[in-house]
């Protein structure tokens, strides 16, 4: 089959977009085929993922590995494991729903918009199976570059502000990373993640290094009190730009806790998981407040997704806490596990959410809570897909917003009960500020005479909302492929946590 | 006597000696209407002078004039450089020039005399070679600067340059007279930079030595445009011709670069723990001046101005280093913001038209909507300013960095960081006006229709995404310069 899969995958979208730039400009039509086309290609593409890549095999798969600057070592390595197939596949996938999601939405230069996000997507998939931490750095920064540029000429009317802060604040955050990698470069000789892994470190390098890695990757994530980038950007990007910025990019953030802080500071990820947890708790609970008084849809479901990604961050560290102080492997494979779910789910949910705001706000470009009530009554079919997205949101077992956010309870459970406590406050708020928003927009009568004109969702709609409401129902019932893809991965980073590095 | 291998060791420079005078004797001799070929003529000039430093490139390091000139591969790919942004300026410089009706001969001949001062100051093997090469230069340059002699900025711009200039010949001068001085106590007085390496260690007059250092660092600033020797640097940039502003932008950093080689780690490589601290403030100043006065600048060139003045700041990071690493990371950070900043004064050279400078960053209000392309290649040019992967410019930064924690100076390096993050706002103000703004009422911003303009634009700003993704080669080579 494909010798070189993962490098396909990167440069099949990013290369898709230089036709796309070139053909396009002047022939809208065209550039949206021609997109869907490429899109659609490197969904197939990464379905073959599934065949080559052995789940129960363990360990990095699909190595590609070539000497890039031959000076400082630096390779251009790539290589999966189930978790990076779980996110690639999840970016693929949301990948051709950005596209068919901005169909005609985007009348402005469509060539530019589906380029910039074909290239997107090629960068994030690298970042999901780059082993190479400069090559890592770099796609991790680059990704900034076309959503700016996204946000910038197709959000709502404070997009230059959102877009800036949303950059600068990314931008600040990695920096620090940089400056760790270059530092590690020194001991080790080498960028090579699994060098580094093994490489020993003092406590004090391993503490000045985690948190140069925590504000990179807190930031990407958001944690509170670092999450202030996050509701300006989604609020004033176009619609594709806050399903990919939610369901993907925010991803990247845990993903490098997972790939960097793991193996490299176990140590001090031990010293200091109480911040992380304590810092998760916060985003679970308060901004869950926080979300339950906004007035603006795309603000609540912005700050929902801080409160859905505290469960994340909340995972990875109990699993710390869990295999550090009682030894308790099981526990901290099961908090492990539930912390992949949710990211993945989240992926799903939250892109479903922005999805479903979109199509409003195509209708009736506003995106306040007051001027809608009574969506039911002109959109049923949207109604359900939106009661469905909504349900899957506030974690109601049989989506997949349930899976991930028992499995992390549970595991808290045994580490401290009053953290799952807080944890699972989020039962009751999610679903307060979820089922008002719910109650608000879709139930009552119309009062607003613009709702009374809204038409129902048309075909590609119905398809992209279908297509989302799938993946939820599928992870939500039967999620055993899923865990088992990722199974394998989830262990060997739990037993990478084991060893003292000291 | 020079003997015959003297002169095939230097034979680049005297070539471009020869083919300007004889350029200045065409421009004389010329009919009025044959005129515009001596732009393509220079340029041919040029890229022959390119071939023969690539041809005659020695084996290993060659002295000539007993030690006055040093051919090695350091100053090979300085030259190679030089010559090369020079060709993309004059590229560049055409249509600007015919529009203003500037396309003379003295602008060729005098752009080839300060290429060849670059080339002497990069090779220098003495004190004497340095001051000549840095005079032939600067005041080539301060004559480019009042190309224009009829209008006002310029010909301020060029006094205000001279002077400062001469001020600060002044001082390298006199810095290098106590040098010499401090060699002659305890031991034979000497000019000779190879001789001067070890002063430190015989002379009976430190301080007098170290005293000279100080000015000879003054002078070095002052080429490099590091604060707080800084102060030429925005007026000069603003009223100089744009072409003009170009050259002094790439070519001669380039040079400073040569020369603040040759003095410190050459000439007074022994008192390196001294010059490494001074470096890294002026490193430390040059950062914070130029990232945070270049905010609030509306006029383009203006801002770029002070964008060069925190670019100097890293490539100092790199010299303060003092090691091969370091010098081998700040050339490649000297040859990366020369191509930079090529790149985007082309931009501004391609849309300005007779009649309209594009020079306040407001000019370029919706340059996507006009010229994709055009802000496309602008877009590149600023993300690599801004050190953005995967662009040229974050991986210099990366290099300059690196070196700064590997000479043990992490603090350094923080220091650089923290204000890459605020340069970072300038730069993604210019492309937020670029693609986020509408084009102002009855804007006509369009790129020239000129076809060498248009292509070496192109290939230029592409290479910085192509040097970006892959940029072994080139920092293989600038270390191999270095020993490494």
């Amino acid at each position: 089959m494909f010798t070189h899969l993962l490098s396909l995958l990167i440069w099949l979208p990013v290369a898709g977009a230089i036709p796309v730039l070139l053909a396009g400009s002047g022939r809208p039509n065209l550039a949206r085929w021609l997109s869907l086309l490429v899109a659609v290609l490197t969904f197939v593409v990464s379905l073959f993922l599934l065949v080559q890549y052995h789940p129960d095999a363990g360990g990095m798969q699909l190595t590609e590995s070539y000497l890039w600057i031959a000076s400082w070592g630096v390779h251009y390595s790539l290589a999966v494991d189930g978790i990076s197939v779980a996110l690639i596949l999840m970016t693929t996938f949301v990948g051709i729903l950005v596209i068919a999601g901005a169909w005609e939405v985007i009348q402005d230069k469509p060539h530019q918009y589906m380029a910039a996000m074909l290239i997107l997507e090629g960068l994030l998939i690298g970042v999901f199976c780059a082993t190479d931490a400069l090559l890592f750095y770099a796609l991790f920064e680059a990704i900034l570059i076309p959503m700016f540029i996204l946000i910038g000429i197709w959000g709502g009317p404070r997009r230059v502000y959102a877009t800036l802060k949303f950059f600068i604040y990314t931008f600040f955050g990695s920096v620090f990373m940089l400056i760790a990698l270059l530092y590690l470069y020194q001991k080790a000789g080498t960028f090579d993640l699994a060098t580094l892994a093994a490489l020993p470190l003092t406590m004090k390098e391993q503490t000045w290094i985690f948190f140069a890695f925590l504000i990179a990757f807190a930031i990407k994530v958001p944690m509170v009190p670092v999450h202030t980038w996050l509701p300006d950007a989604h609020v004033e990007a176009p619609t594709g730009g806050s399903v990919v910025l939610a369901a993907v990019m925010l991803k990247v953030g845990t993903y490098g806790f997972i790939r960097f802080m793991l193996p490299i500071v176990p140590d001090a990820g031990e010293h200091f998981a109480w911040l992380v947890i304590v810092l998760s708790l916060i985003a679970i609970v308060y901004i869950g407040y926080v979300a339950l008084v906004q007035e603006d849809m795309k603000k609540l479901v912005a700050y929902s997704s801080v409160a859905h990604m505290g469960f994340v961050t909340l995972g990875i560290f109990i699993a710390f806490l869990l295999v550090r102080e009682s030894g308790n492997i099981d526990m901290a494979l099961l908090g492990m596990q539930g912390a992949m779910v949710q990211m993945i789910s989240h992926g799903f949910i939250s892109g479903a959410m922005f999805t479903c705001i979109g199509v409003m706000y195509d209708r009736m470009h506003t995106r306040q809570i007051k001027d809608y009530g009574g969506v039911i009554n002109v959109m049923p079919w949207f109604g359900f897909f939106y009661v469905l997205f909504a349900m899957a949101n506030c974690g109601l077992p049989g989506t997949s917003g349930f899976v991930g956010e028992f499995m992390v309870i549970l595991a808290s459970f045994s580490a401290n009960p009053w953290i799952a406590v807080f944890a699972a406050f989020t039962l009751i708020i999610g679903a307060a500020y979820t089922l008002w928003l719910v109650k608000r927009v879709l139930w009552g009568d119309i009062t607003n005479p613009h709702v009374a004109e809204m038409k129902e969702i048309n075909g590609r709609e119905t398809f992209v909302l279908v297509a989302f409401a799938a993946a939820v129902l599928a992870l939500g019932i039967w999620p055993q492929p899923l865990v088992h893809l990722m199974d394998s991965s989830v262990s060997h980073l739990v037993h990478q946590i084991v060893i003292h590095k000291i | 006597m020079p003997n015959l291998n003297d002169i095939l060791i230097m034979l680049p420079e005297f070539y471009l000696v020869a083919a300007a005078c004889l350029l200045l004797l065409m421009d004389a001799f010329m009919k009025p209407e044959q005129r515009p070929m001596l732009h393509w003529i220079s340029i041919a000039v040029l890229l022959v002078g390119i071939y023969l430093l690539i041809v005659g490139q020695p084996e290993q390091a060659v002295t000539a004039f007993g030690g006055m000139f040093i051919r090695d591969e350091a100053s090979e790919i300085l030259k190679i450089f030089a010559l090369g942004t020079t060709v993309l300026v004059m590229v560049y410089a055409r249509p600007y020039l015919i529009d203003r009706k500037l396309l003379i001969g003295e602008f060729y001949t005098l752009m080839i005399f300060a290429v060849i001062g670059i080339m002497l100051l990069v090779s220098a093997g003495n004190l004497v070679t340095i001051y000549l090469g840095l005079e032939l230069l600067s005041l080539s340059s301060y004559a480019l600067v009042a190309l224009n002699r009829d209008a006002r900025l310029p010909s301020e711009a060029a006094i205000k340059y001279f002077v400062l200039g001469a001020l600060a010949s002044g001082m390298l001068l006199y810095g290098m007279s106590m040098v010499y001085g401090a060699s002659g106590m305890g031991g034979t007085p000497s000019l000779d930079l190879a001789q001067l390496h070890n002063v430190a260690s015989y002379t009976t007059a430190p301080n007098l030595l170290l005293f000279g250092l100080i000015f000879m660092i003054v002078g070095i600033g002052f080429k490099l445009g590091a604060a707080p020797f800084h102060m030429w640097i925005p007026d000069v940039y603003q009223g100089a011709p744009t072409p003009v502003t170009t050259f002094i932008a790439s070519g001669s950093k380039l040079a400073a670069f040569g020369m603040a080689y040759r003095l410190l780690s050459s000439g007074m490589g022994d008192l390196s723990q001294h010059w490494q601290l001074m470096l890294a403030v002026l490193a430390v100043a040059s950062l914070a001046i130029g990232n945070l006065v270049a905010i609030v600048q509306t006029n383009l060139k203006r801002m770029l101005a002070y964008s060069t003045i925190s670019h100097m700041g890293y490539l100092l990071l790199g010299l303060a280093a003092a090691g091969p690493e370091g010098y081998a990371a700040a050339m490649f950070y000297a040859i990366c913001y020369a191509l930079m900043s090529v790149a985007a004064f082309g931009v501004m050279l391609a849309l300005t038209r007779a009649g309209f400078e594009c020079e306040e960053i407001a000019d370029l209000k919706g340059l996507n909507q006009k010229s994709p392309w055009m802000a496309f290649l602008m877009l590149l040019a600023m993300f690599s300013l801004a050190g953005v992967p995967p662009l040229f410019g974050f991986w210099a930064k990366a290099l300059v960095l690196e070196a700064a924690i590997h000479a043990g100076m992490l603090w350094l390096a923080i220091v650089g960081i923290v204000f890459a993050i605020i340069g970072l706002y300038y730069y993604l103000y210019v492309i937020k006006v670029m693609y986020f703004d509408k084009p102002a009422e009855g804007s006509v911003l369009q790129a020239k229709p000129d076809v060498s303009l248009r292509v070496v634009l192109s290939l230029n700003a592409l290479s910085l995404l192509v040097l970006g993704l892959y940029w072994g080669p080139l920092l293989s080579w600038c270390r191999h310069a270095f020993g490494l």
